[in-house]
């Protein structure tokens, strides 16, 4: 896998520090690095990516070799620090990893890692494959290390979770021993920022120079014409350009060039690149970066060529790229009678198919949050109430007929939100839920802002022990480390208590009546403040799974289970509910909820194996 | 030699261990491959879509143009009328014929029936393979074998250009030693059930 590449990489170029905060499609890079250390390596999961990129910054100060990893959103987290230790720089190379997800397919946003190079002065690595992701991390510790700078090193979602072959190479470094040189360059003082300032503008243009002779740079062909094309769009050109070729008509003569560092831009291989074009077409995903430099330079050579991409509409502006919209652009810049829509493949479809279930991703059979939700509903069934989500598999209660996510902005927000949302709605009940791992994220200073501004909202803080949805990752509360250590464990309501918030209440979700009964005094508490409430219960990954159900098809009724709950296991067959024992986890919150007594434990004899 | 593979199914049915293992074996045959899966948000019950390319030259993309797969692994039958375009004239289907009916359609009443999918699918021209995959899980002894008994049912289709000998290999060096056996008798399973289902071309695959 790509990310397993990158954290090979990173192993063979002799890091010694590795740190980071999960989110998709990074997360399986630091466990690679875990898994496959040998020798006085620290790994971690950090808090945050702030705390896991100033971890590892005070490592590469003091000459070890260090690296980052999280998604791009994440990088947003983490600017703070990155910005300003783009103007201290680093004495170990520093490689940031940051993976962005066109698509999206698991992101908030669709933000291009290359412009925040652009706009941290920072050199950018953009691998388009996991062999190259392998080669070019190695590449990025050595630049990083002779510039004495931190470097952005951007995979996408389709490098990071594809697999293929890669060659490994004997460690081109150990993970050597650093100490710290006091020194004022660690600092950071105004005069120290310009003069740094001032040294970096000068560098950008000795790194571009080198760029352009890097080796995952390529330009090919001549021509008036030019494809430009980076990262995994790479593929989808060169099977763009076979399919075309296979169609019989010949291609016109062309040049192909693939830029692999967007940042600093290697401008002497463009320029090389745009002598004697007329048109050029930019493939690329996210950002039109590739496509705004080439304008610039043109501009700059005062060269009359027009640059097609996804500001002329010649490609789409917003999600992945796929061959068939590539090779529909590219026939099109090569003046070939394009088919508007891809060209049917095999699969004609003779008949009306008949049409197809939406399938949302959707909370697991027996998750907790199912409960915890349920039980906030049910309580608030005769109030006003606004329901502030965050980040997390808990995000998935927004579907019906939960419907429990009102909001859902970042990691973290939703307990902020609720204080803004008090401020000018206060005849409703404001909740925010948040899970175990958001919380130590980002969400208790947002706990710390409502005591002390004193805006009465409830915290419901949905404890699973585990980072459920980037895979399963430990953090503070769950006891455990990247390093096998057992850690003590941090306990929330141990934290929210000292902090000041006056009503704390640990509560099982898995039953229901006293959950309710619990968001009750919550809500009541409110009246004096802050309330918290934990819902403790572990995640259905991480707990064996309970006895099995059945229906009594004569007894169901009220369909509770069905309409109420929305529970993956549960199916209507025939009007009437039946459970999928596959599925279930035996969590028994549909017999809790049933009218008519109509669901039955089996006994262990009973029970499919 | 070249295959592409389109394996599709619901987030949890095991997708991204099937695309695993194939690339294993073809790696362990000197082939190039290149796969692409789909993790995180996707995997909580919803559509996901793994793509397998193997090939004996390099191979540009992990991703594949409609029309050009010659094989699609469906464990579910809705999940692969869903990525039906990838298909190639005459490519085969092995499918499995259960579904795993979505939380909305037991909420809004709507039906959905597999039987009708997979009569559609017998329509679209390709050779297609349906097995019980309930039935294989039982006959191993474990339900969590369905990746596997379609990849045995595939392979016997002689789908994948991969022989289920090779699959094998692959498949007792890259799994934990306690799950070899009820994995292998599902591999076996599946192969058994794909030759007992005689193949139905459809109308459209003439050659």
């Amino acid at each position: 896998m790509g990310n397993e590449a990158i954290g090979l990489g990173a192993l063979a170029a002799g890091v010694r520090v590795v740190t980071g905060y999960p989110g998709t499609p990074s997360s399986e890079i630091l466990p690679t690095v875990s898994a496959r250390k040998n020798g006085p390596i620290h790994v971690e999961w950090s808090v945050n990516e702030k705390v896991a990129l100033e971890v590892a910054a005070g490592a590469a100060m003091a000459g070890a070799r260090a690296m980052v990893t999280m998604k791009q959103v994440g990088l947003n987290v983490a600017a703070d620090p990155l910005m300003s230790l783009a103007y201290l720089g680093v004495k170990g190379g520093m490689v940031v990893v940051v993976a962005d997800d066109p698509g999206p397919i698991s992101s908030q946003t669709e933000q291009d890692t290359r412009t925040f190079g652009l706009f941290s002065k920072l050199p950018v690595f953009d691998p388009a494959s996991p062999e190259e992701a392998y080669e070019m991390v190695i590449d990025a510790f050595e630049l990083s290390e002779r510039y004495g700078t931190p470097v952005l090193f951007r995979p996408t979602t389709r490098v990071c979770h594809g697999n293929a072959p890669v060659a490994l190479r004997e460690a081109v470094a150990e993970a050597a021993p650093a100490r710290f040189v006091k020194d004022p360059r660690w600092v950071i003082f105004p005069k120290l920022s310009y003069e740094n300032h001032v040294k970096i503008e000068q560098r950008l243009p000795v790194i571009a120079e080198e760029f352009s002779g890097y080796r995952f740079n390529s330009l090919a062909g001549r021509g008036r014409l030019g494809i430009v094309t980076q990262g995994i769009s790479s593929g989808y050109v060169a099977e763009a350009l076979a399919i075309l070729a296979e169609s019989g008509r010949p291609l016109p003569a062309h040049k192909l060039l693939r830029v692999a560092t967007p940042h600093p831009f290697p401008k002497t291989l463009a320029a090389d690149f745009l002598d004697g074009l007329e048109r050029v077409l930019v493939v690329e995903e996210l950002d039109p970066y590739l496509e705004r430099e080439l304008q610039r330079l043109a501009g700059e050579r005062h060269q009359p060529v027009t640059v097609l991409g996804k500001g002329s509409g010649h490609l789409p502006l917003a999600g992945e790229n796929t061959i068939a919209a590539v090779t529909r652009a590219i026939g099109g810049f090569f003046g070939f009678d394009m088919p508007a829509a891809a060209p049917a493949g095999a699969a004609t479809q003779p008949a009306a198919a008949p049409p197809l279930p939406a399938r949302p991703p959707v909370l697991c059979a027996g998750c907790s949050h199912r409960n915890s939700y349920l039980a906030v509903k049910r309580s608030m069934r005769k109030r006003r109430a606004i329901f502030s989500g965050d980040i997390g598999c808990y995000t998935l209660g927004n579907a019906e007929p939960l419907n429990m996510v009102d909001t859902c902005l970042c990691m973290g927000a939703g307990i902020n939100m609720a204080q803004g949302l008090r401020v000018v709605q206060p005849d409703a009940v404001q909740f925010a839920f948040i899970g175990d791992s958001t919380f130590f994220h980002s969400g208790i200073t947002g706990v710390i802002n409502a005591v002390y501004n004193r805006t009465p909202i409830v915290v419901v803080v949905l404890d699973n022990s585990t980072t459920a949805m980037t895979g399963l990752q430990p953090h503070p509360g769950t006891g455990d480390t990247m390093m096998g250590d057992i850690a003590p464990k941090i306990d929330i309501a141990t934290v929210l208590r000292g902090i000041g918030v006056q009503h704390v209440e640990k509560c099982d979700p898995m039953q229901l009546e006293e959950a309710e009964a619990a968001v009750v005094r919550a809500v009541d508490a409110t009246a004096h403040g802050v309330a918290a409430l934990i819902f403790e219960s572990p995640c259905i990954h991480v707990c064996p799974a309970g006895p099995q159900y059945v229906v009594d098809a004569d007894a169901c009724q009220c369909k509770e289970c069905i309409i109420k709950l929305g529970c993956p296991a549960i199916l209507s067959v025939d009007g009437k509910a039946w459970i999928d024992n596959s599925l279930c986890h035996g969590c028994d919150l549909c017999l809790q909820v049933c009218r008519f007594d109509a669901i039955h434990r089996l006994s262990p004899a009973e029970a499919a194996p | 030699m070249k295959a592409n593979i389109v394996v599709a199914g619901v987030g949890g049915q095991g997708t991204v261990l099937a695309g695993k293992l194939i690339a294993r074996a073809a790696m362990d045959a000197g082939l190039h491959v290149r796969t692409s899966e789909t993790i995180g948000m996707a995997q909580r019950g919803g559509s996901v879509v793994s793509y397998v390319r193997i090939s004996d030259a390099p191979i540009a993309s992990p991703l594949m143009a409609p029309g050009t797969a010659d094989a699609m692994l469906g464990f579910e039958p809705g999940e692969v009328l869903r990525s039906l375009h990838f298909l190639r004239p005459g490519g085969t289907l092995v499918v499995n014929e259960h579904t795993v009916a979505p939380v909305a359609a037991a909420l809004k009443q709507t039906p959905y029936s597999g039987k009708a999918m997979i009569d559609y699918l017998a329509t679209c021209g390709g050779r297609l393979v349906v097995v019980d995959g309930d039935a294989l899980c039982a006959e191993a002894g474990s339900p969590k074998v369905l990746n596997v008994a379609l990849i045995g049912a595939a392979a016997a289709a002689d789908a994948l250009g991969l022989s289920l000998a090779q699959i094998e290999d692959a498949l007792r060096r890259s799994m934990r030693p306690h799950l070899v056996d009820v994995n292998v008798r599902a591999l076996h399973a599946g192969a058994r059930a794909a030759l007992r289902a005689a193949p139905r071309e459809t109308e459209a695959a003439a050659p």
